[in-house]
C-alpha cells in the first residue's frame, strides 16, 4: 500500500472544499451548467441517461480494505448499493445526486481516495499491472513510478486542458497486463546494460472511433528522465494537437498525420529543453515514494502446505484454483483474482455487501489490500496458499468464486444504452446472455483462454477493438445492431480485431458468438492452441463461411 | 459546443423537450405549464419545429432546473397516452432493461 503524506492528504481535502462550494454555486443558479460542467467533470462526475454518474480513481489499482468500506459506504448511503469497476481502474456509482456528491467526496477523503481527473481532458488516473509488486519475474514495482507520474500531473495547469483526454498506462512484467500498446502512452520498464531502471516508451495507442497501437518512440528512456520526457510528448500534443474537431483531438490522431519519425523528431527537441531542468528526478524523490509503499510481512510459508494438498481433492475447489489462483514472487503466497462475472450479472458489479465482504477477506487474507484490474476482476495480491481453500470457501458464500478467469464468461462490458448518453446500444444484457450460454464449466475449460470485449458504441469504453471477440453495438434504423470482431488482444502482442461480416440483430449475437467457437473447437490443431491463435493462424474466413452460410 | 438552440430543429412526429433534474439528476420532461415533471404522460407535445423550437427556448432558459434538454420523439395511442418513440428513451423512462441488486 502507498501511504499518502499531508501535502496528498491537504490538497484531496481543499479539492472537497472548493468542490462543494461549486456545487452549492451551481445550485444556486449562481453558476450556469455551462460553467459548471467543466467543473463537475474534473471531478469525476458525469451526466448519463438516468442520473449524474460519479467515477472514482484507484490509482494504479491498488486499495487498501477501509477504502474498499468507504466505497462500499458511498454505494450504499448516496447510490443504489452497488458500484461498477471500469476498464481503466476506477468505479463508478450510477445513480448519485449533485446535491450529494460534496458529502460523498467528504466521506472518500478521509481514506485517501478521490475522483480528481477521473474525466476532462486532463491526465487520467495512471494505471498499472493489477499484479504490481507480487508478479514473479517482474523486474521492479511498476507502481512507484506510477505515483511519480500521479504527483506530478494531478492538477498540473499545463496538462489540466489538454486538446482531449490523456491516460497513462505501466507495466514491469513480460505480459502485459496493463493494456500498455492501447493507451496514449505505454510505459514498460526495463533494465539497461548498466543495471539502471528506464522505460521504453510508447506513444499513440488508443481505441475508439479510430484505434491505434501505440508505437514505440523511445527504446530507453533512464527513470531520472521519465518527467522530462513524458512531459515533452505533452507540450508536442499542446501544440499541435487538434482543438477543432473532438474527433481528430486524441494524440494517436497526431502521431497518425505526423508519422512517428516526426512526430518523435519534435519530442526530442522539445526534450533537449527539458531534460537537465528540474524534472530531472532525484535518486532521493524515487527512494521516497518507494519508502511509501509498505509491504506484508510475508512469513516463510511452504509451497505446497497441507491444507491446499487436502483441498486439491474437491473438483469444485480445484476448478477454481486453474483459473482464479496465480504464482506470486513468494512461493509461499498466491495472487488470487476474483471474478466479479457471476454467471447471468453484469460484468464488473459489486454490491456494497460483496465490498464490506471482500474487506473483510483482504484484512483476514491478504494483508488488508486488494487490487483492481482493467478485466473488471478484483484481486487479493497476497494470499498464503494454506488459506486458499478457506478463502474459496469465503468466497463462494459470497457469490465471488465463479471459476470463470479469463474464460468465455469473463466478459469485459461497458454500461452501454442502458446507463450510458453516450452509447447507441445496449452491452449488459448482451454479456448477461453471452454468460448463461457458456455457464457450463466443462465447455468454457475446453474453449480455453477467451476474451470478449463489448462497447456500445464506438467510443469502446469495453475495449472490442481488443477483444479476442470484440462486440460493437450501434444502432441503425432505430435498432440495435452488432458488429462483431475476431482477432484482437490487449496484451504484449496487442492487436486489432477484423471484423467477420455484417451486424447481427441483439438476439442473434449470442448464436453467432457459439457458431465462431464451435468453428473454433472445430479448426484448432490442437486443445492448447488459443482461439487468438486459430484466428492469426487461418484468418476470419472459416469463422465467417460458419457464421454466414446459414444466415 | 453549439447550444441546442443553433442548430436546426427538425421534427418528424410528435415530440417532446426532455432533460435531467439538476440537482439529483432524474429524467424530466418539459411541461405545457412551464415546469418540468418526473412523468412523460405530464409533457407537452409539439407537433411542428417552429413549437420544439419555441418548447426548447424555454427549457434551456431554466438553467437551474434541468440541464441538458432536448427534443426526442413520441408516439400517441388513441387514448392520447405518450409513449417514448425510441429505445433510448424508452430506457430513460423505465429504467434499465436489466435486473439491479436489492437494496440492503
Amino acid at each position: 500500500m502507498y501511504a499518502y503524506d499531508e501535502i496528498d492528504r491537504t490538497l484531496v481535502n481543499e479539492r472537497v472544499s472548493e468542490f462543494r462550494d461549486q456545487v452549492q454555486r451551481r445550485l444556486s443558479g449562481e453558476l450556469t451548467e455551462d460553467e459548471f460542467k467543466m467543473l463537475r467533470l474534473q471531478n469525476g462526475v458525469y451526466l448519463q441517461l438516468h442520473a449524474y454518474m460519479f467515477r472514482v480513481a484507484i490509482p494504479y489499482g491498488t486499495l487498501a480494505s477501509n477504502q474498499l468500506r468507504a466505497l462500499a459506504h458511498v454505494a450504499r448511503k448516496y447510490d443504489r448499493g452497488y458500484g461498477h469497476f471500469t476498464t481503466r481502474q476506477n468505479i463508478q456509482f450510477n445513480w448519485i445526486k449533485l446535491s450529494d456528491l460534496p458529502d460523498a467526496l467528504a466521506d472518500l477523503a478521509e481514506v485517501g481516495i478521490h475522483a480528481m481527473q477521473t474525466s476532462g481532458n486532463n491526465m487520467r488516473n495512471v494505471t498499472s499491472d493489477q499484479w504490481a509488486g507480487v508478479a514473479p519475474g517482474e523486474i521492479e514495482d511498476p507502481r512507484i513510478w506510477s505515483e511519480l507520474i500521479r504527483q506530478h500531473t494531478t492538477l498540473h495547469p499545463e496538462f489540466s486542458f489538454l486538446p482531449r483526454k490523456f491516460k497513462i498506462a505501466i507495466t514491469a512484467s513480460d505480459h502485459d497486463r496493463a493494456a500498455i500498446k492501447v493507451h496514449d502512452i505505454g510505459l514498460r520498464l526495463i533494465k539497461n546494460e548498466k543495471g539502471e531502471t528506464g522505460f521504453e516508451v510508447l506513444v499513440g495507442g488508443g481505441l475508439g472511433r479510430t484505434p491505434f497501437i501505440g508505437k514505440t518512440i523511445k527504446h530507453f528512456v533512464h527513470g531520472r528522465d521519465l518527467l522530462s520526457y513524458i512531459e515533452a510528448i505533452l507540450r508536442v500534443y499542446n501544440q499541435y494537437g487538434r482543438r477543432d474537431n473532438i474527433y481528430k483531438a486524441r494524440i494517436k490522431i497526431l502521431v497518425h498525420e505526423l508519422g512517428i519519425e516526426k512526430f518523435s523528431r519534435e519530442v526530442e527537441e522539445e526534450w533537449q529543453h527539458l531534460r537537465n531542468s528540474s524534472l530531472q528526478i532525484d535518486d532521493e524523490v524515487i527512494e521516497d515514494i518507494r519508502s511509501r509503499f509498505i509491504y506484508p510481512a510475508y512469513e516463510k510459508l511452504p509451497h505446497m502446505p497441507d491444507e491446499l494438498r487436502q483441498a486439491a481433492a474437491d473438483p469444485d475447489f480445484e476448478a477454481w484454483r486453474k483459473n482464479s489462483v496465480a504464482p506470486h514472487k513468494n512461493p509461499g503466497y498466491s495472487i488470487v483474482t476474483i471474478s466479479l462475472k457471476p454467471i447471468g450479472a453484469p460484468p464488473g458489479d459489486a454490491t456494497a455487501e460483496q465490498m464490506d465482504a471482500l474487506a473483510d477477506l483482504a484484512d483476514k487474507y491478504s494483508f488488508g489490500e486488494l487490487r483492481v484490474g482493467h478485466e473488471q476482476n478484483l484481486a487479493l495480491p497476497h494470499v498464503a496458499k494454506r488459506d486458499l481453500p478457506a478463502l474459496w470457501k469465503a468466497l463462494d458464500k459470497l457469490g465471488l468464486a465463479t471459476p470463470n478467469v479469463n474464460l468465455i464468461t469473463d466478459i469485459i462490458a461497458c454500461p452501454g444504452l442502458d446507463y450510458c448518453s453516450l452509447a447507441n446500444a445496449r452491452s449488459i444484457p448482451i454479456a448477461q446472455e453471452l454468460t448463461r450460454r457458456f455457464a457450463n464449466h466443462e465447455l468454457a475449460n475446453l474453449i480455453g483462454r477467451l476474451h470478449i470485449n463489448i462497447s456500445g458504441c464506438i467510443n469502446a469504453c469495453g475495449h472490442h477493438h481488443v477483444g479476442h471477440i470484440g462486440i460493437l453495438g450501434v444502432e441503425k434504423n432505430g435498432e440495435e445492431i452488432y458488429q462483431i470482431t475476431i482477432g484482437g488482444r490487449a496484451d504484449e502482442s496487442a492487436a486489432l480485431g477484423n471484423l467477420i461480416g455484417p451486424g447481427v440483430k441483439f438476439d442473434e449475437v449470442a448464436d453467432v458468438v457459439e457458431d465462431i467457437v464451435e468453428a473454433y473447437l472445430a479448426l484448432r490443431e490442437r486443445p492448447e492452441e488459443l482461439f487468438v491463435d486459430t484466428v492469426k493462424r487461418l484468418g476470419v474466413e472459416p469463422f465467417k463461411e460458419r457464421v454466414y452460410a446459414t444466415r | 459546443m453549439t447550444s441546442p438552440l443553433q442548430q436546426k430543429i427538425k421534427i418528424a412526429g410528435p415530440s417532446i423537450v426532455t432533460a435531467n433534474r439538476t440537482w439529483d439528476g432524474i429524467v424530466v420532461y418539459r411541461t405545457a405549464g412551464k415546469g418540468w415533471s418526473a412523468e412523460l404522460a405530464d409533457a407537452a407535445i409539439v407537433r411542428n419545429s417552429d413549437e420544439a423550437k419555441a418548447l426548447l427556448a424555454e427549457a434551456v432558459a431554466d438553467d437551474v432546473g434541468a440541464i441538458g434538454p432536448y427534443i426526442a420523439p413520441v408516439q400517441l395511442g388513441d387514448d392520447g397516452k405518450i409513449e417514448p418513440g425510441n429505445l433510448r428513451e424508452q430506457i430513460r423512462k423505465a429504467g434499465v432493461t436489466i435486473e439491479l441488486p436489492a437494496q440492503g
